[in-house]
């Protein structure tokens, strides 16, 4: 069970990460990466979230979409749970747990029409109905350590790219590149990077 | 809008003036995923474009009925009425770009592009407009994934549209096809499009404020950024 984990868990940080690997929150990557503490804020935002909406739509997705062969409702119905749902989080957390909200509350709003957070529920499905071991042996748990796994990589990416820019800030570069190309090319060069990862997680758990 | 606008204006201005993928930097993570095959790039564009022109018919007829504060609920509910509508169609009839697409066919819903022209569009002006809006914009868009597909597809695959174009003795740029080539070849196409732009008079494309963003609105990180730059200016 524990390997099981690790190797989706993994498998979502390095080798099928999120931002890197399957162009999703492009966005707030390319937008929100330009300082390290807000990075790390919507990384974190967006880790809870992601966790959070899975859980969320998998009950209801198993019980009430399948069972009445209502799938082809899933798009309509996945975005209208996860935008109320983020809305209740912020209403929650607002209410009781202060420091939280202060410190994730300004994100949300942002999260809602993330594609990360969507993609993570489709991508968790996709991988149920394309018959991956470890999400057929656990397929409630291993969506959840899937999207935890997504949500981490997706801050591992953010946190990398933060230090990218940073060290860019006071390098010279080509007048024609200057501004978002270079980003973009910068943003190129880190996704080889995780080319390095590619294998290491069959390796390690196999 | 401020100035009155021809519809010819309106029409054209997603092609270069305000290109959606390479002026206003929105539905990076599309253009990003799809853009490896021409096929793929070409059903992608015709789809959003077929969200697009629909949800911009409806919000536009609507604008007067949805209240302002529940609107952007409103809008995602409308948008994605109409990617289910789309899902179904692509499913029927052309499963092999359904495959091709996977999830990212669902995930037009949260395409940029599609919220941004509700929001900075067709909310605000009337149905005729907002259509030719929506069909210069998908063009805009559409064009854009295209070009990019043939650019990755030719040199990264030796194919253009899954037909061979180089014989196999040449091995083609695989680096392309994958994804640090998606951002890449997106760099650079950005940074031909800002000297076109330049040439015209026009300002860089730029992501640093969040003024193309639909949820710019409701976002605190604007007041943020906005105070934060103050301080440092």
């Amino acid at each position: 069970m524990a390997k099981a984990f690790m190797i989706i868990l993994f498998t979502g940080i390095l080798t099928e990460n999120f931002v890197l690997r399957q162009f999703l929150g492009i966005c707030p990557f390319l937008g929100v990466s330009k300082k390290r503490n807000t990075a790390m804020g919507m990384s974190a935002a967006v880790i809870f979230v992601m966790v959070l909406a899975t859980a969320v739509t998998f009950p209801i997705n198993k019980y009430l979409l399948e069972k009445n062969g209502l799938e082809y409702l899933q798009t309509i119905v996945f975005i209208l749970v996860i935008a109320a749902l983020v809305q209740l989080v912020e209403i929650v957390l607002k209410k009781y747990v202060k420091p939280l909200y202060n410190a994730l509350g300004i994100y949300l709003p942002l999260i809602t029409t993330n594609c990360a957070v969507l993609g993570v529920v489709f991508l968790n499905l996709e991988k149920l109905a394309g018959g991956d071991p470890n999400f057929l042996a656990y397929p409630f748990s291993g969506s959840l350590v899937n999207s935890l796994g997504a949500g981490l990589g997706f801050m591992l990416a953010m946190f990398l790219f933060a230090g990218v820019r940073e060290r860019m800030e006071n390098c010279e570069v080509p007048k024609f590149l200057q501004g978002l190309p270079i980003t973009l090319i910068a943003a190129s060069l880190t996704s080889v990077s995780f080319f390095g990862f590619d294998g290491l997680v069959e390796g390690l758990f196999k | 809008m401020a100035e009155k606008k021809t519809m010819m204006q309106e029409f054209t201005k997603g092609f270069l003036k305000e290109n959606p993928v390479l002026r206003l930097v929105l539905g990076t993570c599309p253009t990003l995923a799809i853009s490896t095959s021409v096929i793929g790039a070409i059903g992608m564009g015709i789809s959003a474009t077929a969200v697009l022109i629909g949800s911009n018919v409806v919000i536009s007829a609507l604008r007067k009925v949805i209240p302002a504060k529940v609107r952007i609920p409103a809008y995602i509910i409308v948008i994605a009425a109409f990617v289910t509508i789309v899902q179904m169609l692509v499913k029927a009839f052309a499963p092999a770009v359904d495959e091709m697409l996977g999830i990212y066919l669902p995930l037009i819903v949260v395409n940029c592009i599609i919220l941004g022209r509700a929001e900075a569009f067709a909310g605000k002006n009337p149905v005729l407009a907002s259509t030719v809006d929506g069909i210069g914009m998908g063009i805009g868009f559409t064009a854009a994934i295209v070009l990019m597909s043939i650019i990755r597809e030719f040199f990264g695959a030796g194919s253009l549209a899954g037909i061979a174009i180089f014989p196999a003795s040449i091995p083609p740029v695989a680096i392309l096809i994958l994804p640090p080539g998606g951002f890449f070849v997106y760099g650079l196409m950005m940074a031909f499009a800002n000297k076109l732009a330049e040439k015209k008079g026009l300002k860089k494309a730029t992501l640093e404020g969040c003024d193309a963003c639909p949820m710019a609105q409701a976002c605190a990180l604007r007041g943020e950024d906005k105070a934060e730059s103050e301080v440092t200016a």
